[in-house]
């Protein structure tokens, strides 16, 4: 498989990946996170106007884990279609980037994987609030970002020579 | 069995072409349409709906609070309930302009990669008719989420407008898995990539394009791993902090408490609010960009008004997310030439989806005539 086929194919089967995610999270799973962040925020008003700080305290903590793992979910889902397009992209003007076969392939596999791990790790600490799925997000950002910067320098030598 | 080379060049040649109502003139022109719509959408949404909505929310929750503090349970819960009505309006519509863009997006780069489809012209056609309806299905469908609420639904959470909206996400779905289907047939077969007018483009307009949108979404990366790591973890936990102290405030019936705490809170959102609109818009401008580099050649403009209508593009697509992330600190002035930016960029994608529909066929004929 050469550089372009992995970033295309790669692109595509990622953009499925969150597509797929996010039919399945708004059909199955959205209204019920939304309606239990709605409850939990009313719950913990409702029981101050009872003088109840106990059960005021508890329904803000609930609020707080609904809305922890909501805004990671909708992250996920954003993510992983916005970092598809950026490789389908990338595949396409694969021609502009002035490195070898070897390079772009190595590049687009950096790519592909820091697109899977950061959204990934950000879906796992709805899971985990360990280190380990933070320490996967924040790797996936890197090795992106890095391979990002990789490619732009591959597009200016292209304009160079 | 042998294919004869003239019918390999033909097919190849239908896959790069751009002739009226091909698949990939279709799916540019749906694409910038609904690119444009969009933004079209999400400026009118900026403008009349955010701020608007976000003092109407900000004005619920502090009746909420205030009803709290005076011991009214049942009013409590009604205000809440009004709040709920201003989020999902809210978030409807955001929901709308950002489906709408990006499926705009997949249809861009889905006529890119049309070449490597190993399907018939007619095939991808419906394919590509089955994608543009879904992907206005979902975000109209998402539009009217808010005002068909669940009547006359079969479900107890889920209304029809959530339905239609749903079923336009499997549509877009199975048209982009097909689309994978046909490029894995593709590169099974191991065909060389068919010469392509798209990726061949050089011009300085295209360049701009190209180096400008890689520096757009770099930034908007590096931003990103910013507001992740200085930000994300602060805000959520201000959030919790700030609403404990309000509710507190009720239950100890503490009035400057409850206004103090509001007055945060309502920073804390629009803080949150614009440095994740400044991301995404980044990002996503960027990709816009580089995007429609491929497209130059098919833009029938002069050499000119390319470059004037890229540069204008990428003025707007970075003073956008800048001026945004300066409302915090300038208001409504930043505001104003946020939108502006906005414009700029609705304007410079007007002309060239114009100049697209202008082309005539003159690079697609020079390129039959080149062939052997």
């Amino acid at each position: 498989m050469n550089a372009r086929q992995l970033l295309l194919c790669g692109g595509i089967a990622l953009a499925i990946l969150g597509m797929s995610y996010g039919l399945w999270y708004a059909v199955f799973a959205e209204h019920q996170a939304l309606d239990g962040i709605g409850h939990s925020l009313a719950s913990a008003f409702q029981a101050a106007a009872e003088r109840n700080p106990a059960t005021g305290d508890q329904a803000l903590v609930q609020y707080r884990q609904a809305k922890y793992a909501y805004d990671r979910q909708v992250d996920v889902h954003g993510h992983w279609i916005g970092l598809a397009m950026l490789l389908m992209v990338l595949a396409i003007g694969l021609d502009h980037v002035g490195f070898s076969e070897k390079w772009k392939l190595l590049l687009a596999w950096i790519l592909l994987l820091g697109s899977v791990l950061f959204p990934l790790g950000v879906l796992l600490e709805t899971w985990s609030h360990g280190p380990i799925p933070k320490a996967v997000a924040i790797l996936g950002s890197a090795i992106l970002t890095a391979a990002l910067a990789g490619m732009i320098i591959g597009f200016l030598r292209r304009q160079d020579a | 069995m042998a294919t004869p080379e003239p019918l390999i060049a033909s097919t190849q040649w239908d896959r790069t072409a751009f002739q009226w109502l091909s698949t990939r003139r279709l799916l540019t022109l749906a694409g910038i349409g609904m690119i444009l719509a969009g933004m079209v959408f999400g400026d009118i949404f900026a403008v009349f709906v955010l701020h608007q909505n976000a003092a109407r929310v900000g004005a619920s929750l502090a009746a909420a609070a205030h009803a709290a503090e005076a011991g009214d349970t049942a009013a409590v819960a009604a205000h809440f309930k009004s709040t709920g009505e201003f989020l999902e309006n809210r978030g409807t519509k955001v929901d709308t302009h950002v489906h709408l863009t990006t499926f705009g997006y997949l249809a861009l780069l889905l006529a890119l990669a049309q070449p490597w489809v190993k399907f018939s012209e007619a095939i991808r056609r419906r394919l590509a008719w089955l994608l543009v309806f879904g992907g206005v299905l979902l975000p109209v469908g998402v539009f009217l989420i808010h005002y068909v609420g669940l009547a006359y639904s079969p479900l107890r959470d889920i209304g029809w407008a959530s339905i239609f909206a749903d079923l336009g996400g499997l549509l877009v779905l199975v048209a982009t898995l097909s689309y994978l289907a046909g490029i894995g047939q593709y590169f099974r077969v191991k065909q060389p990539s068919p010469p392509d007018q798209f990726l061949r483009e050089r011009s300085t307009a295209s360049r701009w394009l190209l180096a400008g949108g890689l520096g757009l979404v770099l930034a908007g990366f590096l931003h990103g791993a910013y507001y992740a790591g200085v930000d994300l973890y602060r805000h959520e936990a201000e959030d919790y902090t700030i609403l404990a102290q309000m509710s507190s405030g009720a239950a100890a019936r503490n009035p400057a408490q409850i206004n103090q705490a509001l007055a945060a809170y309502g920073q804390l959102q629009g803080d949150k609010a614009v440095k994740i609109a400044a991301h995404a818009h980044i990002i996503e401008f960027g990709l816009l960009a580089m995007l429609l580099a491929f497209f130059q050649p098919y833009v029938q403009l002069r050499d000119v008004w390319k470059r004037r209508w890229a540069g204008v593009l990428l003025s707007g697509s970075l003073l956008l997310p800048v001026c945004v992330l300066m409302e915090m600190k300038y208001g409504l002035l930043a505001g104003g030439v946020a939108d502006f930016g906005g414009l700029l960029v609705i304007l410079s994608l007007l002309a060239m989806w114009i100049g697209i529909l202008r082309y005539t066929g003159s690079v697609d004929a020079m390129a039959k005539e080149a062939q052997p």
